[in-house]
């Protein structure tokens, strides 16, 4: 459970920090008054808090399959699953849309409409080109005599890949949206929130899938070892 | 004001019931008297808490119950009284835990000279293996389990040929000698339980877990099994008789070894995993 | 954020929300079906959740009936048995409690508390409930399956969850079951965003952190625990299902069952146990941390006292759902993990009754020198105190590793975790109805009904689990339709037949409850905006019940704490949080 608690370390110094700025030490019966309106300076909108909360639980939910993951491997039957060369093809297609979201939000922020849409389409079309890229590796790997149940390794590749495949899914969805926004031609500082909510979610999973990578391939065995022997 | 008479009957009749029940655990045959110590300075310090808790809260029910004219006191806090009733508490959670963790360490510390037995669990009964003249328990596995195998020993480890295999019979174990009981299960989870030992254990296929104890009273104490294993669950019983020595290698002279029970049999080899 | 905390009042929104933003409702089926109006989806997840809670608790008078009574009712078979516990276990645990507490009082009380005009995400809070309810419908639909329902215990430990010899291991009941939890903790996420998001930014002006009711608090922690917590129980119930239905072994070791060699090979049964406690153990405090929230605003308004040590109140509630996530392997002691962790685990779980005992500790402090009214939210939440005392002190016996070893998996556990979790909560639950329910529905539940169901309940609950405890003690194991055995020295089956009868009786109030409910609605008596004289915002709304919207033109300001009661030299014996008063020069140091 290494893995998920080093999540939760992390959750809690984040929590930590907003409480130590609210003041928790204070004698709330010694006060009254309403304090000061809030100011004209821009706030954080809602959305993007709880898209964060939300990626907050993502990432444990991913953390927790890397702790079952490094549990399981710790069992005599282990062996890592060779992953086929297309699995690197998509992982760069994974990279450019992250990228590209990127440049969409930057367009966004200039007003440059058509780089806007441009950058929104390019991403689009790239994140399928990687959820059908993963749905070849599979193929390749069941073809190849490595299908779900052949072995532990092999299991936990179809799983998580397949877990954050429809994560990404739901992230298409949320872009569709934004996109069909975009060209109907509203207002666009809504349209710019969106773009910004699917840029933080597409760097996220990117982040997730390089860590389950790490993890199945095995990469991360001697931070994880590491991490044992201090926490067991 | 009935509520503040009720409160104190709760803590009366609690304590009465403590006191006067006829239901108390049942009599001790292993060395682990040290856990029933701990558990009744348990019973004590969580007693006395309970009933100075509940009693306080029956007093200030009657004494500060709503009359014409009484207005409470205005009281947000009072950091002394709150960081006094902490280090006590913190004191009385370590009087609980230190011997606890004492106990533990020698729970979890296997004497040098206990000798082995294993207990195997399955769906819906025990069997049992010692180790033989050799002292030592061959190794084992699901893949070698067989209708004339039925405990999985691995035939070629020359240690397992002279153990002695009990199938759905009782185990018996000489008085006085520490056991170390190594726990297996072959299909799911089992638990080794006998009452009167005190100590139990998850049995876990695929695994081996163990315990320790020295038995210090002969007589016959029935195993029950304490995980939810399917239907039979309740049903899954077994004794083990504590016997004197001479008694005990008796019976295991009369025993049958692993090797005699393969006799005539050619040597299989089990299909690899 | 780090750019405007530099004032204590950063992040409040305006005073003035347009009313246009809420999604008014156009249709019927918008208003009354779909509605994204929190208090309504709060009394659709309560309604729900009592129908299935109500299911959960004929299932415990049937095991009572065969515990009490063994032998003599023909159709309660050991499956059947099996089958009884596990759903209402899992179904009192998580789609009653949890649904309740979180889904039912967070909706409700969450936006009302801070002044905010609804949840920040409504639309996804009515998908929120929709989810629970097919949830909750393939729970059912587990008990017309072949097989019935799964008979593996509400822990669901493989290998036996999914092998034959467990009711609905090979049937569909074990796939049923975890469908629903996966469809239940989608659910949940969806309305803990909501929960969580609502309190960081719909607060209204003068909301600080410091100023809200500890019901909020509570409701909070509990919801950002269960939103790190309930993915452990995800993973771990897909997995189990791909090793039931896709012959995956995440779980599953080599095995032979039944004298049949199973293709199964290498997993792991402890990683499930590890995964499903780091879910289970938070899950008791997801439970808990709402009573302890509400319990003490029932106290407070009650006794007309301020909560004593607000402060400390707000820090324990913290620093137990923190703690909270390293203890859980103390559920395993004796599952053959590595005996090593006991030290730990034992260390980390008795550390944890520190900031408990102080919650208790506050909580009885707050009696003093106050001006109790026994009305019947203060009675529950009295008893509720001596019920979560008395199992809070039992869990030091099996948090203690040592002491957990001759205890654990024996009726004492049962005994326990039922007081703890099971009593002390459904008494705050029962305390909050009575509490809020007038601000619900305008009026008042009955009184009479309402003291019969009280001493029904809190009497018959503790006769029931209290000698439970000794059952647990003699040494008869959990999880026996029946129990004969040569170690029990005092016939034990005179306790059970009593425990028996007092656990039917207690059931039967709850249907005296039940119909007060409904009774209440038409003839109870009309209660006023603010019957119990509090301070906290929810009782300050311009209509009651509170209209979508709740604040009608503009949103209130909060100008002092939740608990500004008898304070010297105010005209009454409240000040409600909204108004701004003459200011009152307090004692104490500044």
């Amino acid at each position: 459970m290494s893995i998920v608690l080093v999540f939760l370390l992390a959750v809690a110094l984040v929590a930590g920090w907003w409480l130590s700025q609210q003041r928790l030490t204070s004698k709330p019966w010694l006060e009254t008054g309403a304090g000061p309106p809030a100011s004209d300076r821009p706030e954080i909108p809602t959305a993007k808090i709880g898209l964060g909360v939300f990626l907050a639980v993502v990432g444990g939910l991913f953390a927790l399959f890397g702790s079952a993951l490094v549990m399981r491997m710790g069992y005599a039957d282990w062996y890592q699953v060779r992953l086929p060369d297309v699995v690197w093809v998509n992982t760069a297609i994974l990279v450019l849309s992250s990228v590209l979201i990127h440049i969409a939000v930057g367009a966004a922020r200039r007003d440059e409409t058509a780089q806007l849409q441009a950058g929104v389409a390019a991403a689009g079309v790239s994140t399928l080109a990687f959820l059908g890229g993963q749905l070849l590796a599979w193929r390749i790997l069941i073809d190849s005599g490595e299908p779900l149940a052949a072995h532990p390794g092999a299991s936990f590749f179809y799983l998580i890949s397949g877990l954050h495949g429809l994560h990404i899914l739901g992230g298409l969805v949320a872009l569709a949206r934004t996109g069909a926004r975009l060209w109907r031609g509203e207002e666009s500082r809504r349209v710019r929130l969106g773009v910004e909510l699917c840029a933080i979610y597409w760097h996220f999973l990117l982040i997730v899938w390089f860590g389950m990578l790490a993890l199945l391939m095995g990469w991360a065995s001697d931070v994880v070892a590491l991490c044992r022997t201090i926490l067991t | 004001m009935i509520m503040a008479w009720v409160l104190v009957l709760v803590v009366l009749g609690s304590v009465i019931f403590h006191l006067v029940s006829p239901w108390w655990w049942t009599p001790i045959a292993s060395n682990w008297g040290y856990i029933d110590d701990t558990l009744v300075i348990t019973f004590w310090i969580t007693g006395i808490v309970f009933a100075a808790i509940v009693l306080f809260m029956a007093y200030c029910v009657y004494r500060f119950r709503h009359q014409s004219g009484r207005t409470a006191e205005y009281d947000p806090e009072n950091k002394r009284l709150e960081i006094w009733l902490s280090v006590v508490t913190s004191l009385g959670v370590a009087a609980m835990l230190a011997p606890g963790l004492i106990v533990w360490k020698q729970f979890v510390t296997v004497p040098d000279d206990a000798t082995q037995v294993e207990v195997v669990g399955q769906q819906w009964f025990w069997s049992y293996r010692l180790p033989g003249e050799d002292g030592r328990l061959g190794s084992s596995g699901v893949e070698w389990i067989s209708s004339d195998n039925p405990l999985g020993v691995n035939p070629h480890d020359r240690f397992g040929a002279d153990d002695v295999i009990v199938e759905g019979g009782n185990l018996r174990l000489p008085i006085g000698k520490p056991v170390k009981v190594v726990l297996r299960s072959v299909d799911v989870l089992h638990d080794f339980y006998v009452p009167e030992f005190r100590a139990k254990m998850d049995m876990v296929p695929g695994m081996v877990t163990y315990f320790w104890f020295t038995p210090t009273r002969t007589g016959d104490f029935e195993v029950l099994c304490a995980e939810l294993c399917g239907t039979g669950h309740a049903f899954m019983r077994s004794y083990v008789q504590v016997q004197e020595q001479a008694d005990y290698d008796a019976w295991l002279a009369d025993q049958a070894t692993f090797a005699s029970l393969q006799q005539g049999q050619p040597v299989r080899v089990a299909k690899q995993p | 954020m780090a750019n405007a905390s530099d004032r204590p009042d950063a992040g409040i929104p305006p005073a003035e929300v347009p009313d246009l933003a809420l999604p008014h409702p156009h249709s019927w089926w918008a208003k009354y079906v779909f509605s994204q109006d929190a208090k309504y989806i709060a009394i659709q997840y309560a309604c729900t959740a009592t129908a299935i809670g109500l299911v959960a608790l004929v299932l415990s008078w049937l095991m009572r009936l065969q515990l009490g009574f063994p032998g003599i009712f023909d159709f309660i078979t050991p499956e059947a048995y099996y089958q009884y516990i596990t759903m209402h276990g899992m179904i009192m645990v998580i789609y009653l409690l949890t649904a309740l507490f979180l889904g039912g009082f967070g909706n409700y009380l969450i936006p009302l508390m801070v002044g905010a005009r609804d949840m920040v995400f409504p639309f996804v809070n009515m998908l929120s409930y929709w989810v629970y309810l097919l949830a909750v419908l393939v729970l059912v639909a587990s008990f017309f399956a072949p097989g019935g329902p799964t008979g593996a215990g509400w822990t669901l430990y493989p290998p036996q969850a999914i092998l034959s010899g467990t009711p609905g291991g090979q049937g569909a009941g074990i796939i049923l079951m975890l469908v629903s939890l996966i469809l239940f903790i989608i659910g949940f996420t969806m309305g803990g965003l909501n929960y969580v998001v609502t309190v960081l930014q719909a607060r209204t002006r003068g909301m600080t952190l410091m100023r809200m009711p500890l019901t909020v608090w509570g409701i909070f922690i509990a919801t950002v625990m269960a939103l790190l917590a309930f993915p452990a129980l995800f993973v771990a119930c897909v997995m189990m299902l791909f090793d039931r239905l896709l012959g995956t072994s995440f779980f599953m070791p080599a095995l032979v069952e039944m004298g049949q060699q199973l293709s199964y090979g290498g997993g792991s049964p402890i990683v499930f146990q590890h995964l499903f406690w780091f879910f289970g153990h938070p899950e008791v405090y997801i439970v808990a941390l709402p009573a302890f929230g509400i319990v003490s605003d029932l106290i407070s308004v009650h006794a007309r006292k301020n909560i004593f040590g607000y402060r400390m109140m707000v820090w324990a509630l913290v620093i137990i759902g923190a703690l909270s996530f390293i203890v859980w392997a103390h559920h395993m002691y004796v599952s053959g993990m590595h005996p090593y962790f006991g030290f730990f685990f034992a260390t980390t779980t008795l550390i944890i009754a520190v900031p408990t005992a102080i919650k208790v500790y506050n909580w009885v402090l707050t009696l003093w020198r106050a001006d109790i009214h026994l009305t019947l939210p203060m009675l529950f939440a009295l008893a509720f105190i001596v019920t979560f005392v008395n199992g809070g002190l039992t869990g030091l016996f099996l948090g203690n590793v040592v002491v957990d070893v001759p205890l654990s998996d024996t009726m004492f556990v049962v005994a326990h975790f039922h007081m703890v979790m099971g009593v002390a909560p459904i008494l705050v639950i029962f305390g909050a109805i009575y509490h809020w329910y007038p601000k619900v529905t305008g009026r008042m539940l009955n009184v009479g009904l309402g003291h019969i169901h009280f001493w029904v309940t809190f009497v018959g609950a503790y006769a029931i689990f209290f000698p439970m405890h000794y059952v647990g003690l003699v040494g008869v194991p959990r999880r026996y339709p029946e129990i004969e055995a040569t170690f029990i020295t005092t016939p034990i089956a005179g306790l059970n037949a009593f425990i028996s009868v007092a656990a039917l009786t207690v059931g039967a109030a709850q249907i005296l409850f039940l119909f007060n409910l409904f009774w209440s609605l038409r003839n109870g008596r009309e209660a006023g905006p603010n019957p119990w004289r509090a301070c906290s915002l929810e009782w300050q709304t311009p209509e009651t019940p509170p209209k979508h919207g709740n604040w009608g033109k503009e949103l209130p300001v909060v100008y002092r704490w939740a608990y500004d009661y008898s304070v010297p030299g105010a005209p009454e014996d409240f000040i409600a949080q909204n108004d701004p008063g003459p200011r009152v020069e307090r004692d104490g140091p500044p």
